[in-house]
């Protein structure tokens, strides 16, 4: 039903000017579908707008990079936008002894498997759970989690009593008194709009005083997740929010909506109905979910290698000019460690091998501390580089005259291989690849260029 | 509680808004019920394709004609019923905690309550705590049930209730199924067993599949509809938790695509809070 956003975006492409910045016209053609993909994945409305709007005060004027298209650009600020409003990964605080976390929720949201999971989740990080069946209102509730507790080897209060409140102060001293350290309270599911109940998660939030109240909500959920998350947050206030039932096919769009409005962190992701199916948030991974592309990581990547293609094409004019500075000497070393995999290739390349060697991490280090030992004109123009001022430089940078010549040598090298390759292509068959978007080259094209 | 007092105090925000829109003119206004239908859960093909057929129409028109609209597309769906032959089995299905348990509970206390001879069972044998659940239920409105042990074959629970309910002459059999997601092809192979097993003992059962839905649930509504009905083929649509603030707004677009109808409303937790669906009603209370 929901065809990718990636696609959609790519048919807006071809509509857009060329390159160089992103026009307003461009943007906003990009932003219809853009809002439309984020509330098919169940983004609030609000929400959406209001996200659509920021990333359009952000693309305005931004420049694209040269390998960009517009549209890839827009994708780009697009995902790295949501990662920004989906938030980090923020761990439990349980800062008292014994601490207390509290779950709240609607019904059906899946508290009571919940609970377990974290409990499984804290045990294997060394703590001693507890958890206290604090729902007395929902027929079997009880037996549920004292089920699933006694089938994961968990201690649970086991005293079944008609209020809440005194119940939760009796699992307070059983705790005590059993040295339990972490206190999981699974309250009844209510809705938010339910005010007798809502007092009653209140009364047992002040009995228990706990460090940590996650609004366990279903990621199912769709508009009215806005309504759930910020009632329980302004009547309860919550410290963080865990989205349930994640393993099926929603695209979780409600995470966006709750973190929007409640500013809490999501903390965990349930992906299954087995105890260990809890997952800790991975930002990426989300906001790759909600906007049903899996590529912006890829995208990201590519900017990066983009900014160091663009500082190539400067390094390119340079040698057309004949010049080579030490600068980009050192940028050029660097830009090709980073290529990873592409090193293999220098092999066979003549004079790889040496450089290679440049691309070892302490020589790298090395190097980079000669270079910045000189002033700007001796890295410039290195020909005035005699005794004495490598000698001056051997002393600023903590290394030796011989290690300064040996340098040298090898800038010289480079300097001779730019050469013999310039006027070679820069898609030449062996040394570029077809980027994971099918374009781009994976090397600098100066480099071979 | 009716469905209109249940329905209005969560509703009146959306018609507030509606009439507030009404009053002006504007170039956009379509647009904005277009947003409202949006934020109701209607999604986002659905509402634009309610907005469309509105655009020959006068403004001070959208709201008479959209209800109409609404009620005709419901109303479409709705199947004319024979009177079938008893037991009338019908069989709860859907994905985790959407509320079929409660919704068979509330059934049973409806059908008992106009004096029909009810039967449940309980066909969610996987998870902890769903036997006493629908057993408390039973006990709770008065009816009997079928119950097996944890981890029993959910088809052979089936298979003997609907034994029990033939040989009692039960009117109807109100069958629970565990919650199980739409995507986990084995829990619904599994599920599509109980189902043949069902028809086995007797070509027309069971009557009903009813789907529950999670008001609050979003897209995803409808692809869960969509999943079931190609597994084991829906006759209607429960939509629970209408009591919150959700406005359940998937299930207009669940009748318009697949064109399944809801049977029911589920409006709270207590036995007499599920109620018959009645489009005029639903749409009424939508706007109200
Ligand atoms: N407010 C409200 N709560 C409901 C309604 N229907 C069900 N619930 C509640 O939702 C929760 C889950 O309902 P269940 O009936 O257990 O749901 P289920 O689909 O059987 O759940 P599983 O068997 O675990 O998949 C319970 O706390 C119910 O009381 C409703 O119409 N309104
Ligand atoms: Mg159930």
């Amino acid at each position: 039903m929901l065809e990718n956003l990636t696609d959609r975006i790519k048919q807006i492409a071809r509509s857009l000017s060329g390159r160089g910045r992103l026009k307003k016209s461009d943007i906003e053609k990009g932003m219809r579908d853009i809002r439309r993909a984020l509330i098919e994945a169940d983004v609030n409305l609000q929400v959406a707008r209001d996200f659509t709007k920021g990333v359009e005060e952000e693309a305005i004027n931004q420049k694209v990079y040269e390998s960009f298209t517009p549209a890839e650009m827009l994708l780009k600020i697009v995902g790295e936008k949501l990662i920004e409003l989906i938030g980090k990964v923020e761990p439990l605080k349980l800062d008292y002894q014994p601490a207390s976390i509290l779950l709240v929720g609607l019904q059906g949201s899946g508290k009571t498997t919940t609970a377990i999971k974290l409990a499984v989740h804290l045990k294997k990080q060394g703590r001693k759970p507890y958890l206290i069946p604090a729902d007395v209102k929902r027929p079997a509730a009880f037996e549920q989690l004292r089920d699933l507790a006694e089938r994961e080897e968990l201690p649970y209060f086991g005293t079944r009593l008609d209020n809440e409140v005194k119940l939760c102060k009796q699992a307070l001293t059983q705790s005590v008194l059993r040295r339990y350290d972490t206190l999981i309270f699974d309250t009844a599911g209510r809705l938010h709009i339910d005010t007798e109940m809502i007092n009653q998660v209140k009364k047992i939030k002040n009995t228990v005083n706990p460090s940590e109240v996650l609004l366990i909500a279903d990621g199912m959920t769709g508009q009215d997740a806005v309504n759930i998350a910020g009632e329980f947050d302004k009547q309860v206030g919550i410290t963080g929010i865990i989205l349930t039932k994640m393993d099926g096919d929603a695209r979780g769009g409600a995470a966006l909506s709750m973190r929007a409005v409640t500013g809490k962190p999501i903390k965990f992701l349930g992906i299954g109905e087995k105890p260990s199916d809890l997952q800790l948030l991975h930002p990426e991974r989300l906001a790759s979910r909600i906007l049903g592309m899996g590529d912006i990581r890829t995208l990201q990547e590519k900017a990066e290698k983009s900014i160091e293609e663009e500082k190539a094409k400067e390094f390119q004019k340079k040698l057309k000019e004949a010049k080579l500075d030490l600068d980009d000497f050192l940028h050029q070393i660097k830009s090709i460690k980073n290529m990873g995999p592409i090193e293999d290739l220098l092999d066979m390349i003549p004079g790889g091998k040496d450089l290679k060697k440049l691309m070892d991490e302490k020589q790298l280090i090395r190097t980079e501390a000669i270079i910045q030992s000189m002033t700007l004109d001796e890295r410039r123009n290195p020909k005035v580089l005699n005794a004495s001022r490598k000698r001056r430089i051997a002393g600023g940078s903590g290394t030796s005259v011989q290690e300064i010549n040996q340098l040298m040598k090898e800038y010289e090298m480079v300097k001779k291989m730019m050469k013999q390759m310039k006027g070679r292509s820069p898609s030449g068959p062996v040394l570029s690849g077809q980027g994971p978007l099918g374009r781009g080259p994976m090397m600098p094209p100066s480099f071979f260029g | 509680m009716g469905l209109r007092e249940a329905l209005k105090k969560t509703r009146s925000n959306l018609s507030k808004n509606i009439r507030n829109l009404l009053g002006r003119r504007d170039p956009s206004l379509l647009g904005e019920i277009e947003d409202l239908l949006i934020q109701a859960d209607f999604g986002v093909s659905t509402a634009e394709q309610l907005v469309e057929s509105l655009e020959n129409v006068q403004s001070q028109d959208y709201y008479s004609r959209l209800e109409k609209e609404l009620i005709y597309l419901l109303n479409e769906r709705e199947k004319k019923k024979q009177t079938p032959k008893p037991p009338v089995v019908e069989l709860y299905v859907g994905v985790n905690g959407v509320g079929k348990t409660t919704t068979i509970g509330k059934r049973g206390y409806m059908l008992a309550k106009e004096g029909k001879k009810v039967l449940l069972a309980s066909g969610d044998t996987y998870r902890t705590g769903a036997v006493e659940q629908l057993s408390k239920w039973a006990k709770r409105i008065g009816v009997d049930i079928i119950t097996s042990h944890y981890g029993a074959d959910s088809a052979s629970v089936a298979f003997d209730a609907v034994d029990a309910a033939e040989t009692r002459n039960m009117d109807y059999l109100l069958i629970d199924t565990a919650g199980r997601l739409h995507t986990r092809s084995n829990l619904m192979e599994e599920m599509r067993k109980m189902k043949r097993v069902i028809s086995k003992k007797r070509e027309d059962l069971p009557q009903e599949t009813i789907l529950v839905v999670d008001a609050s649930t979003g897209q995803n509504a409808l692809e869960q509809a969509k999943s079931f009905n190609e597994f084991i083929g829906l006759t209607g649509i429960a939509l629970a938790k209408l009591d919150g603030t959700a406005k359940g707004g998937m299930a207009i677009a669940i009748v318009k695509e697949l064109g399944i109808p809801v049977l029911f409303l589920g409006i709270g937790e207590e036995e007499e809070d599920l109620i018959p669906f009645n489009a005029e009603d639903f749409v009424c209370a939508l706007f109200e």
